[in-house]
């Protein structure tokens, strides 16, 4: 297959015929014509496929779909443990299993900063006192491990994707607000709740103490309310922003209802303070129908809450829609046209008031449903950082072997964190309150993952992972994939038409056409053109443990193979 | 979405036709380059968009001495004790936050122009919504898809982004500092900008062979990809080719940011880039909490960012003037919004509304365009600092008198509005040029003249706000000697010497977006 390097495009470049641009040809141009579409993919089509449940095929490609959206990557395994279920017994499965807690962060970092607070190497440090800004630093990036072990580790479950959504959804900056067990809270919140009732979970964050030092509820006190909270509650958390909505007033009087959290810093516990808390009534504006909260003091101020999440839950149709909507753009497409938003949005949010906010019913319709199904869904969806390095992490077979020690297993894990910030998504640290732009900002949405920066990052990281020296971890540990344990997952790494098609299958997201995918398997028969070239030397290398020649050929061809595959666009979709 | 169209990447194919024949190291020339860019007689000036993030608090930044019995009543707090206000010469009742020493230094060297003020009417209080309205230029109640710097790319750039590089122009229209380009670059037809972190880190990504994109999403998506891919890998030879040839010649600081930001963009001009929108960001101005020290108002978060801010402005410019290239560029700070007049109890303030820009250079009026903010006697949590100038006036200045656009180019760039321009940058002295699409517009000279005590100036107009300016034979501005909105036709102004040194003076007159300047003589 012909490789472009940057000499012979500039060769190209410097050994044409002069011509001037007024008499330019496209169809005389090489670099056009070779990597140019041949027709436009112009007047795309949406799905028009509905809400209700699918009933056709139950293939791996329909499989490899559901999979790759749910969770992060998808491998054969995965494919397999689905084994006779139906498609709606897979999304049940996905959906409905109960996912144990993961063990919480501890200690790794014993050897390099010991912990002033006491805690042993290989304890969890939730619980303890704060310490210092450094250990709090080791700690932070032990959480972003922790993390990322649990995305790698996800098993049959679409819970920690939600997670991601809600953190998406309902920010917080684990930076901004400096304290790592804070930020361990939360993240255990959305866990908790990520696959509960909304309106629970807005009821719980808005007392979560790492949520009242981000939007400064705990400074929020009578005489002189915050408003940041009240604001963002509305804003951003449930009814969204846009005219005849809720207005200025509306975000002074929520402050005021909000007035009287406080967080223990001892007990990292919140509490309800009622001298801090503004007693008069509370007057919104007409959208809220001039409703009046009525202040209460002493204990009772903590229920005036309920009365503004009522308040602004009766609402629900705003409300649903405005939750739907960011689902959708999480999972499907960031394209709501006027149909879709029609048809399949304001389905979920029936669905979502139906069920009184629980979000179990609104992710089963929506991925039991023909739209998602529906071949004009699959593929179209920008992988976030989060989603192309973890879920390539999975689907290579890249291990971070329990047998390392804990420091190195957490460098390693968070070293994948560390590529998903180089690549514009830090995790736990969106870059505001509103999260990741690419979620939101019209008109590019997804495509705002992709630039002139990041795209070459994640082509210089996915190549690192088919080198020696790897994604650097520790001086005795690289994150990188081991082609020759990897090409033993697939269905048969002695037919090399086998093993591109799995690839291709598993690591890209619109699959290649026979010519292409032809070209990709005579990197494995090193000029050969015959497939018993690779056959021969995969038996080779088989048959003779330890011989390092046979051994070193299968692995270059693997390696060339794979990173050349890995730098087409289609490996950036899912 | 034209971007979409993929049939239009002609840029790879036009780039290829172009330079073909030259030496490899010719390639790297960008004399060439740049000597075709002028061919188009278009501006080859540079501006610098400085964004701060989460909305400054300008009455803590560009202080007002003059309102300090109203400051105190509001933000005792977070209040800066008036004696370490740094003094800004030749305005006694302004000075600046006691961080920003380098930035006193520019102001008090003639390189610093401060608009008061700025915001417009019915301002949002969302992060989201405001930086949007300051992206995209939009009234507050409307909502537009495009950013003004991508607009005046599109106006500049026919075809952008999809037909570049050209031959006519090799560079990135646009450079935005960071892994992610804003939504102020994008155009018509996309973004007109490029994302860069580093430039010492390109990489190779074009890759072989592909497969025709299908008309689904999904086709949308892996066309948008491989544009990508093209456009960065085109435009990689370019950077690579600048960051070689330039050189930072100024000390930077060391975990500044901000000044890691513009010490690439300064090396990037060096190296004879000719793009001419640059966008850095700083964040964390969000100062809803803690904004400053309790023991101390002069430090804390809010202090710190503004150290940041004006070190890395001052090393930059000094960068400049080190290269010799500090006439072409100039620099425009902004921030979504100002906050609220009086703190709150957390030690910091909320959203606010209008809160001062700044523009820098050498070629900028040094001087303050506005008064001190009023302020109530009592500020309560509903107050604001008042509105001086519509932000769309800094932007039209830019555009007219920075990026030399026609007054009806610029109100293109700006939805269809006219924005009256201020007097931002030095006036091309002796220049009579009427800019104006107004019938009914004139300036008569001014009599009588020569003059010695007193002098009136006659005009005729269709009326709007008009502003009389007065200049020195260097083109700095001496003072506003008429603001007022007038109804449609002639106004006579009376102008009193009040000590003006006897020579020659030039008055422009702005109405709307119509211009129109004369000579006058003072004698003793």
């Amino acid at each position: 297959m012909p490789d472009l390097n940057r000499r012979e495009f500039i060769d190209g470049l410097l050994t044409k015929e002069k011509q001037s641009p007024e008499v330019y040809d496209i169809n005389k141009d090489e670099i056009f014509l070779k990597y140019a579409n041949k027709s436009s993919p112009l007047n795309f089509k949406h799905s028009r496929a509905g809400l209700a449940q699918y009933t056709g095929a139950w293939g791996e490609r329909q499989k490899i779909h559901l999979l790759r959206r749910i969770g992060f990557g998808v491998t054969p395994a995965d494919i397999a443990a689905i084994g006779s279920m139906t498609m709606s017994q897979t999304v049940d499965t996905y959906i409905n299993s109960i996912v144990p807690t993961p063990a919480p962060p501890v200690n790794y970092y014993e050897n390099i900063y010991p912990d002033p607070t006491g805690i042993p190497l290989g304890a969890t440090w939730i619980n303890a006192a704060y310490g210092d800004g450094t250990v709090n630093y080791y700690r932070s990036l032990s959480t972003k491990a922790w993390w990322m072990n649990n995305i790698i580790n996800q098993g049959q479950s679409i819970l920690e994707k939600m997670i991601l959504f809600w953190h998406n959804s309902l920010v917080t900056e684990a930076n901004a607000v400096g304290d790592a067990r804070l930020n361990h809270k939360y993240m255990m919140l959305l866990r908790t709740h990520a696959l509960g009732n909304y309106k629970t979970l807005i009821k719980e964050l808005t007392k979560d103490p790492q949520m009242l030092f981000y939007l400064n509820g705990h400074y929020n006190v009578k005489n002189s309310p915050d408003e940041n909270y009240g604001r963002e509650l509305q804003e951003l958390f449930t009814i969204g922003k846009g005219t005849n909505l809720w207005n200025e007033d509306d975000v002074k009087e929520a402050a005021k209802v909000l007035t009287g959290y406080r967080v223990d810093l001892t007990t990292l516990n919140t509490s309800f303070a009622p001298a801090f808390h503004e007693t008069g009534n509370k007057t919104f504006s007409a959208f809220y129908n001039n409703t009046i909260i009525a202040g209460q003091v002493g204990a009772a101020g903590e229920n005036e809450l309920d009365d503004l999440l009522n308040m602004i839950f009766a609402k629900d149709q705003l409300v649903a829609k405005f939750i739907c909507r960011k689902i959708y753009r999480f999972f499907i497409y960031y394209d709501i046209d006027a149909t879709i938003e029609s048809t399949i949005i304001d389905g979920m949010a029936q669905t979502f008031i139906a069920s009184n906010w629980d979000i179990k019913p609104v992710l089963l319709q929506l991925f039991k449903s023909d739209h998602f199904y529906d071949p004009l869904t699959e593929y179209c969806f920008i992988r976030t950082p989060m989603d192309y390095y973890l879920g390539m992490t999975r689907s290579l077979d890249v291990q971070i072997p329990a047998t390392l020690s804990l420091e190195d297993q957490y460098r390693a894990y968070y070293a994948l964190a560390s590529l998903c910030e180089s690549a514009g998504m830090n995790p736990g640290d969106p870059p505001n309150v509103a999260g990741w732009p690419a979620f939101y900002q019209s008109p590019q949405f997804h495509e705002m993952w992709i630039n002139s920066d990041t795209l070459p990052k994640r082509m210089k990281s996915t190549d690192a992972y088919f080198t020696n020296n790897g994604i650097y971890v520790s001086s005795s540990f690289k994150l990188r994939c081991d082609v020759l344990t990897f090409v033993q997952t697939l269905s048969n790494a002695y037919d090399p038409d086998s093993i591109v098609d799995d690839c291709v299958k598993y690591l890209l997201a619109i699959g290649l056409s026979a010519s292409l995918k032809t070209s990709f398997k005579n990197l494995l028969l090193d000029g050969s053109l015959l497939n018993i070239s690779w056959t021969n030397a995969w038996t080779d290398y088989i048959n003779n443990p330890g011989n390092t020649t046979f051994e070193g050929i299968v692995r270059t061809r693997l390696r060339d193979m794979l990173t050349k595959l890995l730098r087409m666009a289609e490996h950036h979709l899912c | 979405m034209k971007r979409r169209d993929f049939l239009k990447l002609s840029s790879m194919a036009t780039l290829a036709t172009t330079v073909s024949g030259l030496p490899i190291h010719a390639y790297g020339d960008n004399k060439l380059f740049g000597a075709l860019a002028r061919n188009r007689g278009v501006s080859d000036k540079i501006l610098v968009l400085i964004q701060m993030s989460g909305g400054n608090d300008g009455l803590n930044t560009v202080i007002p001495l003059d309102r300090y019995s109203e400051l105190s009543a509001a933000r005792s707090n977070i209040l800066i004790n008036q004696t370490s206000v740094l003094p800004l010469s030749g305005f006694s009742s302004t000075g600046f936050h006691p961080s920003m020493t380098a930035m006193q230094n520019i102001f008090n060297t003639g390189r610093m122009n401060i608009i008061q003020g700025v915001s417009y009417p019915d301002p949002n209080f969302s992060h989201f919504r405001a930086t949007d309205i300051f992206f995209s230029a939009a009234d507050s109640n409307t909502y537009l898809n495009t950013g003004w710097v991508g607009r005046y790319l599109d106006q500049r750039f026919p075809g952008a982004p999809q037909s570049y590089p050209d031959p006519n122009f090799l560079d990135p229209l646009a450079i935005q500092i960071g892994s992610t380009v804003s939504s102020v670059l994008t155009g018509a037809n996309g973004l007109n900008g490029l994302a860069v972190s580093s430039i010492s880190n390109f990489y190779q990504i074009i890759s072989g062979t592909v497969d025709p994109a299908p008309a689904t999403p999904a086709g949308n998506e892996l066309t948008f990809l491989r544009f990508i891919a093209q456009q960065t890998q085109a435009y990689t030879l370019v950077l690579q080719n600048a960051a070689a040839l330039g050189t930072n010649l100024a000390t930077y600081p060391t975990g500044n940011r901000l000044a890691d930001q513009l010490k690439i963009v300064a090396r990037l001009i060096n190296g004879g880039l000719q793009t001419p929108i640059y966008i850095v960001n700083q964040g964390g101005y969000d100062t809803h909490d803690n904004q400053v020290e309790m023991a101390d108002h002069s430090i804390g978060d809010h202090a710190d960012k503004l150290k940041e801010l004006s070190d890395a402005i001052g090393v930059f410019q000094q960068d400049l003037k080190l290269m010799g290239k500090e006439d072409k560029v100039a620099g425009c700070t902004f921030s979504e919004f100002g906050r609220r007049i009086k703190s709150n109890a957390s030690g910091g303030t909320d959203h606010g509304s209008a809160a001062p820009m700044i523009v820098f250079g050498t070629q900028v009026n040094p001087t303050i365009i506005g008064t001190s903010p009023i302020l109530p006697a009592s500020a309560t949590v509903n107050d604001n600092v008042p509105m001086q100038y519509d932000f769309r006036q800094v932007y039209a200045s830019i555009l007219q008198d920075w990026f030399k656009l026609t007054p009806s180019e610029v109100s293109t760039v700006l939805n269809g509005q006219s924005y009256q321009t201020l007097p931002i940058f030095k006036w091309t002295v002796g220049t009579t040029d009427i800019e104006t699409s107004s019938k009914s517009f004139s300036l008569e000279q001014n009599f009588p003249n020569p003059f010695s005590e007193h002098t009136i100036i006659r005009f005729t107009s269709e009326g709007g706000m008009a502003q009389i300016v007065l200049y020195d034979q260097m083109g700095k501005m001496i003072r506003v000697l008429y603001e007022n909105d007038v109804p449609a036709g002639t106004i006579d102004v009376g102008v009193d010497r009040n000590n003006l040194p006897a020579g020659t003076y030039y008055y422009q007159l702005h109405v709307g977006s119509s211009k129109m300047g004369k000579a006058m003589v003072v004698v003793n």
